[in-house]
């Protein structure tokens, strides 16, 4: 077994473990106190989920997918932002 | 020598995988062990930053130039928008009279 063989069994591992990590995040998102507390989470189940679709790119040899995951981080810092917004001043003007 | 080069980078990317998948894992105990949500975004935003991209670095070390290229700017635009982010977040929370932890008195709750 070369390292090439390991490498790649290694991002397959990886990846099973972030989704893992994603469903510990969850619990915070469904518990979480206040509603920061909850836009928090979802922000790091963002950034989770891109390094699953990166991981996902190169296990399958898509190339397309880095698009999909650069647009996936403008959607999810975009979301967080207008979220922390309207939380603040209470309206998105 | 080219065969040694290969095993170098590989033998890096692993290294830079697993701390990035221990970095992703201590950012989520700390989200959900930490008592506050300054303090969460505290654990949160460094782990995950570095995280990430540790990553996105050790899949740079494996992939061809213009992929790698590619990669090191994603890994770029999440250093720039998940501490705006998580800055954001911490002024709402502040804004929105959340008092941090450390600043309560013993009977204020």
């Amino acid at each position: 077994m070369d390292l090439a063989q390991i490498l790649s069994f290694s991002y397959e591992i990886g990846a099973i473990l972030v989704m893992l990590m994603i469903f510990l995040s969850l619990v915070r998102a469904l518990l979480g106190p206040t509603a920061q507390d909850r836009v928090t989470a979802i922000n790091i189940i963002g950034t989770k989920t891109l390094v699953i679709i990166t991981l996902i790119a190169k296990v399958y040899g898509h190339q397309y997918f880095l698009d999909i995951a650069m647009v996936y981080a403008l959607m999810s810092f975009i979301t967080t932002i207008g979220v922390a917004k309207y939380l603040e001043k209470g309206a998105l003007d | 020598m080219n065969a040694l080069i290969e095993q170098v980078l590989g033998f890096l990317a692993l290294l830079s995988l697993c701390g990035g998948l221990f970095f992703l894992f201590v950012g989520t105990v700390g989200l959900l062990r930490l008592p506050d949500v300054f303090n969460r975004l505290h654990a949160t935003t460094k782990c995950d930053t570095l995280g990430a991209g540790l990553i996105l670095l050790s899949l740079a070390l494996q992939s061809t130039a213009t992929i790698g290229i590619r990669l090191i700017l994603l890994a770029l635009f999440i250093l720039i928008t998940n501490p705006t982010a998580a800055h954001v977040i911490a002024r709402a929370a502040y804004k929105t009279g959340i008092t941090p932890v450390l600043s309560r008195r013993p009977g204020d709750d």
